[in-house]
């Protein structure tokens, strides 16, 4: 099968590091096949630039099939693009056409800062994860695994939310720059579960004001969040982490 | 010979040589446990584990990983499952049938006590995964639910959906972190290891690239422990992440590390096929997909009608043909040869003909979309997102592909390598899997290793060997740091130097090209004769043609690319040596000279059943081959039969 080859004009931003100001940069690209993904187009646009003598454009990627959370491209103004459920790397170039322009930007937010071009710092999130997103069980004392059976159903709402990959799209899309779909995947996979229950008062709490103080803004309930995630993380999360966090407030007297 | 390979293999039997071996081991007291600072490289299962058990211990853990976060690494693609001998399912599992069912998987090429090892501690690993909040699959009775893998004819199979690299990383993940707030763990993100520091033949400390801003900087420890994964992109297209390299561990080996069994390597058959010359990784459809899915090919050859019109008894299910009593759950190495065997005779299906089908159709007919949705249902969505077309409808089109690598850094039975002081977890050791991984097998490997075998082991070293004097401890001001510093910037500013105009993935490409028609699933004398001239060439046109543009003070991914690279060109020729001094074919190192009439692995246990463990002798000589031998008590090595 002869695939169709496509001509496109990219729109992408460039900037050198946290300090520079950046700016869009336009480059007309041409022998683009239908089955190459997203960031195999960007591989060849670099090719092209590095034999040309120009600096590639950088961006960050790993595993390629949706999975690392690594690839963090805002396409055409949304997070990852246009398909739903889908990361930029699993994204292909059938959902394209010849002639199309495409705008290609980082993720922007206050506590995301642009490392170079589309590659941004996202380390805030291992930051509120450390304040608390875990079980305190040290290695070697634990009980059989079947001493604690967990209803299947709460195992597989604890699975939906623990589905999370950590991109950051979430708070790419949101107007507010919010992280709380991603704090909230978290909490509620472990609120979930019994082996969560010991801590969940603190964890929420702890994780709540991590995310505040790194500088995530607060939900709005714009929901753009859900619409993004590739991993279709449900912002019912949220509402349950708001319920959590209310409880734990009022528990803790605070 | 000249390297020492003492495998240390604790007394009595094997059952109790773990314990034999926890009970001679010293021990450290907890309260100087804190003067001990150790590296680990690599967060991933085996990294993140070993950094999170340490850390709990009371050493002063010091955790470097190339990715952005640990949770990167690409432990998190793992889809199927991880093993563990519960007999949950009461079909007859035991540690005994786990051991004996890995040592037979690796065609006899693996060491016994490590192997038992790893099955005892197997069900532990499951309870502490739970315990940390794991998701794994369940039961409507709240039990953990089980599956098939091949080459096991019991379900001890863990699994969280498709994810359960995923859902076991972030468990890792999330215990490193609670260490990391204890202050226990210190993580530096985006820092390649570029090469190791010994004082005194004794691992003392690495030097570290800063991928942001270019800084090289000297870490210096009492004992090093590297976690650096599995060396399948020197092929190019494999199922690795992108990123995945040789690096950390080539560079140990060019400091004397033993290099055992290179050249095992493994070949999943169940892979998204090349679908254009852009191609820039291949994609696993998980191994449990055979647990349902049944593989076929045409009997007619150059059959062009769409699957679905082809009628059953014009269809060729050759895996069930050939194998009856293990079907579709062959192992690996044995469903990628009987897949290679049908499409070079012509039978294979798709725009190149370069695969064969998996189809679901009965097994959807036998339980309902439903139930292949909630057991498949993701690597479903991944392989429409990806082809365009839709499983469920259409059979899958597959072909096999780089894997991952049973080859590694040589270590004994406290993981430790033939460099004091330096330790090697996970898919970056050879120490289990011998010639062929079974699946599901790699995450109880790394898991077992750090969560469970490191924390103990390194106590004895650090008993022995360590020193808790402060003014005797190696500083990063020593002349060794000097030393393997300048050797860091040189080798940089030669990459620098070169101011060529061809991309570094071209090279990366032409190299995995050669390897894969040379050193991939078939191999011959002849072929790999021609690669050990090739690659050469190829490495030397890389150093006088390669570009590199940008500032090494910056973040620079050319130049990232450009030094794994560099380290591949000279890696794959060790594993050509390798392939091609075994003259026996054993799990996935498969030499067209030695083969059974019917086209089966012709092992040759009078000659090889030895680990192969290369010494570097210097830059211009070549490595020298070192030879393990391996001893089989418990299980008699036998032709392996799947019929
Ligand atoms: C697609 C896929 C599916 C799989 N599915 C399964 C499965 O279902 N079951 C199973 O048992 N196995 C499976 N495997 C195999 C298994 O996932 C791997 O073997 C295993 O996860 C490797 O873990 P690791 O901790 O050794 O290394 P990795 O997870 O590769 O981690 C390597 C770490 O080292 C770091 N690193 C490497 N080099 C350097 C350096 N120079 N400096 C600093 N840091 C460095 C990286 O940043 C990373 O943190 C699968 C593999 C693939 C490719
Ligand atoms: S590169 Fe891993 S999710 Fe996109």
């Amino acid at each position: 099968m002869e695939q169709k080859s496509m001509r496109l004009t990219l729109r992408v931003w460039r900037q050198d590091g946290p300090n520079d100001a950046g700016h869009v940069e336009t480059l007309q690209v041409d022998g683009i096949l239908e089955d190459m993904s997203f960031l195999e187009m960007l591989d060849k646009v670099n090719q092209d630039l590095i034999r040309a003598g120009k600096e590639p454009i950088a961006f960050d990627h790993d595993c390629r099939e949706g999975i690392c959370g690594t690839c963090s491209l805002m396409i055409d103004g949304v997070a990852h693009g246009p398909m739903k459920g889908t990361t930029a790397c699993q994204l292909h170039m059938r959902h394209f056409r010849d002639g199309d322009t495409i705008t290609i930007e980082p993720w922007r937010s206050g506590a995301f800062p642009v490392v170079k071009d589309l590659v941004v710092d996202r380390s805030a999130f291992d930051r509120i994860l450390q304040a608390g997103g875990y079980v305190s069980v040290n290695t070697g004392a634990a009980p059989d695994a079947h001493t604690l059976p967990v209803p299947k159903p709460d195992a597989d709402a604890a699975f939906d939310a623990a589905a999370c990959i950590g991109c950051g799209a979430c708070v790419a899309s949101c107007p507010n720059g919010s992280a709380m779909l991603f704090v909230a995947a978290k909490v509620s996979h472990l609120a979930r579960l019994p082996q969560g229950q010991p801590e969940r008062r603190k964890r929420v709490l702890d994780m709540v004001a991590q995310m505040d103080a790194e500088g995530f803004g607060a939900c709005s309930n714009h929901y753009e969040c859900e619409a993004v995630c590739p991993k279709e993380i449900s912002a019912r999360v949220i509402a349950e982490m708001n319920r959590d966090y209310l409880e734990s407030r009022l528990c803790s007297g605070s | 010979m000249t390297l020492k390979l003492d495998a240390r293999i604790p007394d009595g039997p094997l059952h109790e040589k773990w314990d034999e071996c926890r009970f001679h081991d010293k021990l450290v007291n907890p309260a100087n446990k804190r003067k001990f600072k150790i590296i680990v490289v690599g967060a991933g299962l085996a990294g993140g584990s070993a950094a999170a058990a340490l850390g709990e211990l009371g050493y002063q853990v010091e955790v470097f990983v190339f990715h952005d976060t640990p949770r990167r690494a690409h432990s998190i693609a793992a889809q199927g499952g991880i093993n563990a001998a519960k007999n949950y399912k009461n079909d007859g599992d035991s540690i005994r049938r786990l051991f004996y069912d890995t040592i037979k998987g690796g065609d006899y090429r693996a060491r016994e006590a490590n192997v038992f090892r790893l099955a005892q501690i197997s069900n532990h690993i499951i309870d502490h995964c739970v315990a940390i909040g794991v998701p794994f699959a369940r039961e409507y009775g709240g039990l953990l639910d089980n599956r098939s893998f091949g080459g096991a004819q019991v379900s001890r199979t863990f699994y969280a959906r498709g994810q359960t690299g995923q859902q076991l990383l972030l468990g890792c993940y999330q215990s490193l972190l609670r260490q990391v707030h204890a202050g226990k763990v210190r993580f530096h993100a985006r820092k390649e290891m570029l090469d190791l520091v010994k004082v005194d033949g004794h691992a003392r400390g690495i030097i570290v690239r800063d991928l942001v801003t270019g800084e090289i900087t000297r870490h210096a420890a009492d004992a090093v422990v590297l976690a650096t994964g599995g060396y399948g992109n020197v092929f190019f297209l494999s199922t690795n992440a992108k990123n995945s390299n040789v690096t950390a561990a080539f560079r140990a080996y060019k400091r004397g590390a033993g290099f055992a069994n290179p050249c095992f390597t493994q070949i999943h058959p169940t892979c998204i096929p090349v679908s254009s010359e852009y191609q820039s990784k291949l994609t696993l459809m998980s191994e449990s997909l055979r647990n349902d899915g049944r593989v076929w090919v045409p009997k007619q050859k150059g059959d062009q009608r769409p699957p679905n019109e082809i009628p059953e008894d014009e269809r060729d299910y050759f895996l069930e043909r050939r194998y009856p009593s293990f079907g579709n759950l062959v192992p690996r190495d044995v469903a990628s040869r009987a897949i290679k065997e049908r499409c070079d005779a012509g039978y294979g299906v798709g725009a190149t003909g370069m695969a064969v089908y998996l189809d679901f159709r009965d097994a959807i007919q036998r339980l309902g979309r439903k139930v292949i949705e909630e057991r498949y249902g993701n690597l479903f969505a991944m392989y429409e997102k990806i082809t365009g077309e839709d499983p469920y409808e259409v059979p899958m089109k597959i072909y096999p592909a780089v894997h991952y690598t049973m080859g590694g850094l040589w270590v004994d039975y406290h993981l430790m390598s033939t460099i004091p002081g330096m330790f090697v977890l996970g898919e970056a050791n050879f120490s289990d899997h011998g010639a062929n991984r079974l699946g599901a097998s790699a995450l109880m490997q790394g898991l077992s290793d750090g969560f469970f075998v490191i924390p103990y082991t390194i106590g004895d070293y650090l008993a022995r060997h360590g020193t808790m004097d402060p003014k005797q401890k190696v500083q990063p001001d020593h002349p060794a740091f000097d030393e393997v510093e300048s050797e860091v910037r040189a080798r940089i500013q030669k990459l620098l130097d070169v101011k060529g105009s061809t991309p570094v993935d071209v090279f990366h490409r032409r190299l995995g090209h050669l390897m894969w028609d040379e050193c991939g699933m078939a191999r011959s004398k002849e072929g790999l004769e021609r690669a050990l001239q090739e690659i050469p060439k190829i490495r030397a046109e890389f150093w006088k043609d390669v570009a590199i543009p940008g500032d090494p003070k910056e973040f620079n991914q050319e130049l990232e690319k450009a030094g794994r690279v560099a380290d591949f060109l000279e890696f794959a020729e060790l594993m050509c040596m390798d392939a091609l001094h075994r003259n026996e074919s054993c799990g996935g190192h498969f030499r067209v000279e030695y083969q059974t009439e019917e086209g089966e692995a012709l092992r040759d246990d009078e000659n090889y059943a030895y680990v192969a463990v290369w010494e570097h002798r210097g830059p211009d000589q070549p490595p020298e081959l070192n030879k393990e031998p391996l001893v089989f008590e418990a299980v008699h090595p036998s032709t392996r039969s799947y019929k």
